[in-house]
């Protein structure tokens, strides 16, 4: 049932122009996004302390941040979730105050456990955030020379736009939302990042096996051959992927919902950029300046 | 079928089979990582001071004091590392009171018996309105609290000019806000044998001391020398008690009291008997994680696991049919290897390492449609069953390498820069992509073959 024929042709090279257009503003949004509103950095970067804890009743959050806004810590963070836990987030407070916090959460609401207590200082947020950067850099690295060495130079340049692409949009989308960046963000980002490579790959791939016929049916048309050729296959594979990804968003917690979210937001823009930017850039690129032999 | 082809199946089976025998039964075999089985992860910074200069004995020293302390605690495989030059590295697995480990590793646990010169009363707690019958004694009786406070900071003013003229002299705060201006030290944790915990007689619980040959004598003759006095017990610069002596005390046994429960006086037992700290630590990072925290991530982990790989196998059945089938053998097989990985590696599964499992479901059988979709084109050109099958599978193979080697290379750069919950991240990313190609490449074809080899002649029919 599946194997007949494919008897039709998108024609989305006939788009391009509009689809560059529109990643072009999604990315000037997203930079102005990080320039104005900037990330919301967790304690992994900022340097802080985090208090998880859990109720036997529910409590409010409002009640919570009454009561610590009454010792002096109006700073503070608080995040409820599913439930009766409450997540609370302090800038870099001593050790003393920590336990200050929990000692009068104790004594207001008996039976309360402490789940988790975690504190960066500032030195180690400052490392983290240095090897993040550097993590993310030798990747890209990595990855444009391997493609460079397997395709064409060109090719590499388009899929890394791509993937470039990809991840500024994420990031604009954690800074519209909002969301915390941890360091399992660099690992959801670094994941994306390779996730976009595997899908313009698979289109690169049929491009380079179709280039035989480029003189006799042109670039754009055999890229659109390409992109058709593949259609399938990035649709499936990314619904596949989307699928338990969502799955661990709405039921692994809230440790690891952010992380989810970015691979989501990450899955989707992917796909979106892995039938549209690589191919663009090396359509315009190929018709304006023509490899020469 | 072909010699080689009944090899592939072989080999499946074999595979699959030692897979089976190294998972199952699946508890206590893989090694959780402390976000999941809960647990203290500290970074200590080593501070020199004047006295006690930061050098490579003193980090060793330090290491060695630690070690002592978290064996003593009874902590089961505990990691304590050194990480640069000045910098320690304490993982402590299924630690259930973090406060305390926190305490335990962090404190420097200096204990000295010193001279009490001078001391304060302790600032009695202020007046409360309800107490009062009017407004007017309230506000008398504020007052006199006022002035008693005032007393008191003109007291420490005066201590704190006294020690500043005489060096011998120091200010030390109690537990209860007393101020105290300590002389000459008579005796230091430097010179106990044991500590032990045990209750005085109105059930308190204590810590009692034993001191060497040494420290027995210096606390006869401080003993001797300061009957009717009092006698500060100081511990990290904080006085904990600061007890009358009655008599000589000869017998080089001591007992300290203060304000603290049974479970904090065993850890102060703990830590005279490792011994202090040769150099005060701060702690640049702490993450501790309760047991159930771990305990939910790995159930909710599970669960969204489970839901995403019936979701997978829905779709792909629904999309590929038959075939699909082929492809869903092939995701459980990937699943399969993956644990059987971890286990083999010995690797340490963590919260985000579950997320990359999770992943590896999703993307297992990216191999399987490149696979099928080839097969697809080959037959919609008119070749037989069988020799798309073969034509499907190696015009497959190179893009599903390339696509993966990217993915690979991400994963390798986060092993080499991460922590450990994000190595655990890209171990298990790492792991499946190699389950998946595998199980792409070889348990998929063998199972077509099982489905389609002795039919190679007849119509294709999926």
């Amino acid at each position: 049932m599946f194997f007949k024929k494919r008897d039709w042709e998108i024609d989305f090279m006939r788009l391009r122009r509009k689809a560059a257009l529109v990643s072009a503003l999604l990315i000037l949004a997203s930079l102005g996004l990080l320039l104005t509103r900037g990330l919301n950095l967790g304690i992994d970067f900022s340097g802080g302390n985090l208090i998880q804890v859990e109720f036997a009743e529910k409590v409010g959050v409002a009640d919570i941040r009454g009561r610590l806004a009454e010792i002096g810590q109006k700073q503070a963070v608080i995040q409820g979730y599913d439930g009766n836990g409450m997540i609370i987030r302090l800038r870099p407070v001593e050790d003393a105050e920590v336990n200050e916090i929990i000692t009068i959460l104790r004594e207001d609401y008996s039976g309360m456990e402490v789940l988790r207590l975690e504190k960066v200082g500032p030195v180690v947020g400052e490392t983290l955030r240095r090897q993040a950067v550097v993590a993310v850099i030798i990747a890209l690295a990595g990855i444009l020379l391997y493609i460079t060495v397997r395709f064409r130079f060109r090719f590499a340049v388009s899929s890394v736009a791509a993937l470039l692409h990809d991840a500024i949009v994420t990031l604009g989308v954690f800074s519209l939302t909002g969301r915390e960046i941890t360091l399992p963000f660099i690992a959801a980002i670094l994941t994306i990042v390779g996730y976009s490579l595997n899908d313009s790959i698979v289109v690169l791939d049929r491009i380079r096996e179709n280039w035989g016929g480029l003189r006799r049916e042109g670039i754009t048309a055999l890229i659109n051959r390409s992109i058709n050729q593949t259609l399938a296959r990035t649709l499936n594979t990314s619904i596949t992927t989307f699928l338990p990804v969502l799955a661990f968003f709405l039921w692994g917690g809230p440790v690891i919902a952010n992380f989810a979210f970015a691979l989501m937001v990450g899955i989707i823009v992917g796909t979106y950029s892995s039938i549209y930017i690589s191919s663009t850039i090396l359509a315009e690129w190929y018709e304006r300046v023509p490899e020469r032999k | 079928m072909q010699k080689k082809d009944r090899w592939r199946l072989v080999i499946v089976g074999i595979v699959i089979l030692a897979a089976l025998f190294s998972v199952f039964p699946i508890e206590g075999r893989i090694r959780l990582g402390l976000d999941l089985r809960g647990g203290a992860h500290i970074l200590l910074q080593a501070k020199g001071t004047p006295e006690n200069p930061l050098t490579d004995d003193s980090v060793q020293r330090l290491i060695a004091v630690l070690r002592n302390r978290v064996d003593q605690y009874g902590v089961t495989e505990p990691v304590i590392q050194r990480e640069g030059s000045d910098r320690v590295i304490v993982d402590l697995p299924g630690v259930s009171d973090p406060e305390a480990a926190l305490e335990l590793i962090g404190k420097t646990a200096q204990l000295e018996f010193r001279e009490v010169v001078d001391a304060s009363p302790p600032l009695p707690p202020g007046p409360q309105r309800p107490n009062y019958e009017s407004q007017e004694a309230y506000m008398e009786a504020l007052r006199r609290w006022e002035s008693i406070r005032e007393q008191r900071e003109e007291l420490a003013a005066e201590f704190a000019a006294r020690a500043k003229e005489n060096a011998d002299l120091e200010v030390a705060r109690g537990e209860e806000d007393d101020i105290y201006l300590l002389g000459k030290t008579y005796v230091t944790g430097k010179s106990l044998k044991d500590a032990k915990t045990s209750f005085d007689n109105l059930g308190r619980p204590v810590v009692t001391i034993e001191f060497d040959a040494e420290g027995a004598e210096k606390f006869d003759q401080a003993t001797t020398s300061n009957i009717g006095r009092q006698i500060a017990i100081v511990l990290d610069g904080k006085v904990i008690s600061a007890p009358v002596v009655q008599e000589r005390i000869s017998g080089g046994n001591a007992q300290i009291s203060g304000r603290f429960s049974t479970a904090e006086a065993q850890r102060l037992a703990i830590m005279l008997r490792a011994g202090a700290l040769p150099v005060p630590v701060e702690i640049l990072e702490n993450r501790s994680i309760g047991p159930t925290l771990g305990a939910d991530s790995i159930r909710s982990g599970f669960r969204a696991g489970m839901l995403g790989a019936v979701l997978v196998l829905i779709f792909m059945f629904l999309y590929y049919g038959k075939l699909g089938v082929a492809a869903n053998v092939a995701l459980l097989s990937t699943i399969l290897l993956l644990f059987a990985g971890l286990i083999s590696l010995k690797a340490t599964l963590t919260l985000p390492g579950i997320a990359g499992i999770i992943l590896t479901i999703g993307m297992a059988v990216d191999g399987n449609i490149l696979i099928f979709e080839r097969v697809k084109e080959e037959l919609n050109e008119g070749k037989t069953p069988y020799a798309s099958v073969e034509a499907g599978f190696r015009k497959a193979l190179k893009t599903i390498v390339d696509a993966n080697v990217t993915t690979l290379i991400a994963a390798a750069v986060l092993y080499y820069f991460g922590s450990g919950p994000i190595r655990g991240f890209a171990v298990t990313l790492s792991i499946g992509i190699l389950a998946s190609v595998f199980s792409a490449v070889v348990v998929t074809r063998a199972l077509l073959q099982v489905f389609h080899g002795r039919r190679r002649s007849k119509p294709a029919r999926f």
